[in-house]
């Protein structure tokens, strides 16, 4: 009997857990060549902010142990641009789509919450709060709960009703569990775990920091045990409150590690810039792994880590 | 298309290694100036990125294999110069934008800096289809780093060769020779494959001439198919607005006159979007927003 994959983005059902992460795919059309967008659960859009930016030069991103720096700066078309080609494009192949939104003031992210509810069919927002804040010295709004709650509260209040809103946390704080109460008392009707982390590379033969930007996001599998504790911690804190777990997936195996931590579904990132046909192929491997373990309802399996360990007979 | 190839040859190419595989998906499609983007390390790697060479040829035997030409300097590349006879490589392609090729018979100088040359010898086929003629100059550091000039000097009108030691042609880089080449050629359209600073003094120095350059630049990629954007650089165009694109889509073969060659490596400050950029005419924006924009 196939497993029953289905998964829940707040109120909105989709057909797997497996999402292509923000900004690991795009606007969607670079990964069509490699699998049918509308087999994943969702696609995660880059981040849009209001208006269409260049991002940082290049140098942009290096490679690092079982990681990528990436200091790109948000480049994007802007939320106009976004509405008339990309969404409608993705809308046509049948993708369920997660609109990533970013931006410099409370203000920004309210304009593109209003903006993205006129559009139809948007699935879900994600709120990156990993953007400095233009109000606060550029302090990162994912660094202050307070911050973080102006944000997610303006978005919800701004969104319609009926769109769920997914606050997207760095984990580049001491502790992460504030940060989602903030969130969650805010309005949010989900949360995404983890942003990149902040990190640095120096190249000795030029004495100078490898990125143009300097500092950058470090994803991938150097990130993931990092991703599942603070994934395991959020759900400690708040069992009813729907996680995406993001960071460092590249098999079914590691997208289980996340559902059993307490994730009800799963992004796909880094893996996607190593093999274009990641999402797919965790898709697979996921429901192979379940069908191996006799499990036949996916939403049975998440947060099964936190149970009490069985006594073995 | 993403394929998993078998390996059959790495051999030695003077300096350099050429990789053989079989990709019949990539071959049938491939157009010369494409390139293909391989995945190094093995399946459970700790190198993330892919690895981008361009396509040296393709031939139809074993249904299409393709062959790249590569230099063993990093780890990633290092592994790619051990694999053997029917290991496996993980390939994406073709992916770019190929050479536009002219309508009508024209005179072609192909320009190519070490074994960033490799795309021109397919491109030189397509050309002779064509009815066009190719002259070849070729630079390197070395002697021993000048790919291809065999293959240049059968399937070429002419060939030029320069090497920054002297050690084979003449003394210095291939833009000393670019003049006297273009004048004695008459050439019309320029195909150029070498490092930026060498592409930006040949399309100077076309400009001069009013003769069009295809440039085929060489920036790292991390993926090739356009989702990282790691290989952004500044291009202007065809309606004159700056917009900062990716290598790996856009290109890798670009108009020479529309790239910002002197601008690559930094956000031109009338790109589209760069910081401060006002497509609205709305009033600049306050103090404090300004100063943390970028």
């Amino acid at each position: 009997m196939p497993v029953d994959m289905r998964a829940r983005l707040g109120h909105v059902e989709l057909p797997n857990p497996v999402v292509a992460a923000a900004g690991c795919a795009g606007a969607g059309r670079e990964l069509a060549q490699f699998l049918d967008v509308a087999r994943l659960g969702a696609i995660t859009t880059k981040s849009i902010m209001t208006e269409p930016r260049t991002g940082n030069p290049a140098p942009r991103l290096t490679q690092t142990p079982s990681g990528l720096l990436n200091a790109v700066g948000l480049q994007g078309p802007g939320i106009d641009a976004f509405l008339q080609r990309d969404l409608p494009w993705l809308l046509s192949r049948g993708a369920r789509v997660v609109v990533s939104i970013a931006g410099g003031t409370v203000r920004d992210y309210a304009e593109l919450a209003t903006r993205q509810s006129d559009a139809a069919g948007v699935c879900a927002i994600e709120v990156n709060l990993s953007c400095p804040n233009a109000e606060d010295a550029g302090r990162v709004f994912a660094l202050d709960p307070v911050a973080a709650g102006h944000v997610v509260a303006a978005v919800r209040g701004n969104a319609r009703y009926d769109i769920p809103v997914f606050a997207k946390l760095s984990p580049d704080v001491t502790d992460i569990v504030p940060v989602a109460s903030a969130c969650v008392s805010a309005g949010a009707d989900g949360l995404c775990l983890i942003n990149t982390m902040l990190g640095m590379a120096i190249d000795p033969a030029t004495m100078r920091p490898v990125l143009a930007g300097m500092y950058g996001g470090l994803s991938g599998p150097a990130i993931r045990p990092v991703a599942v504790r603070c994934v395991w911690q959020v759900h400690e804190a708040f069992p009813a409150v729907p996680l995406i777990g993001v960071g460092g997936v590249q098999t079914g195996r590691d997208a289980l590690e996340f559902l059993l931590a307490g994730a009800s579904m799963v992004g796909v990132g880094t893996e996607i810039v190593h093999d274009p046909s990641a999402c797919s192929r965790v898709l697979r491997e996921l429901e192979e792994e379940l069908a191996a373990m006799g499990i036949d309802r996916l939403a049975d399996i998440v947060g099964q880590a936190h149970a009490p360990r069985r006594i073995a007979r | 298309m993403q394929v998993r190839g078998t390996v059959l040859t790495v051999r030695r190419v003077d300096a350099y290694h050429a990789l053989t595989f079989v990709a019949p998906a990539i071959a049938t499609r491939f157009r010369p100036g494409q390139f293909v983007s391989v995945a190094v390390g093995g399946p459970s790697s700790a190198m993330l990125g892919r690895r981008a060479f361009a396509v040296h040829d393709v031939r139809p035997d074993h249904g299409g294999t393709v062959e790249f030409i590569f230099e063993a300097v990093g780890p990633g590349t290092s592994w790619l110069s051990g694999l053997r006879a029917r290991d496996v490589l993980d390939a994406v392609g073709p992916l770019g934008r190929p050479f536009p090729v002219p309508r009508d018979p024209s005179s072609c100088l192909l320009l190519g800096v070490g074994y960033g040359g490799s795309p021109l010898f397919a491109l030189a086929a397509r050309l002779r289809e064509r009815g066009c003629t190719a002259d070849f100059l070729l630079g390197a550091a070395s002697a021993d780093r000048v790919y291809g000039a065999l293959t240049a000097r059968r399937i070429g009108r002419s060939l030029t060769i320069t090497t920054s030691d002297g050690s084979l042609g003449a003394r210095g880089s291939v833009t000393v020779m670019l003049e006297q080449v273009i004048r004695e050629a008459r050439t019309e359209v320029i195909y150029a494959c070498a490092p930026v600073p060498v592409l930006r003094e040949v399309c100077a120095l076309a400009a001069r001439y009013e003769i069009p350059v295809q440039a085929c630049v060489d920036v790292p990629m991390a993926c090739g198919t356009g989702v990282c954007m790691g290989c952004v650089l500044p291009v202007r165009g065809t309606d004159g607005i700056t917009r900062i694109v990716r290598a790996c889509v856009d290109g890798p073969v670009f108009r020479g006159d529309l790239v910002r060659w002197d601008d690559i490596g930094t956000i031109p400050f009338d790109a589209l979007g760069a910081p401060g950029w006002n497509p609205r005419g709305s009033p600049p924006r306050t103090d404090t927003e300004t100063r943390h924009a970028g």
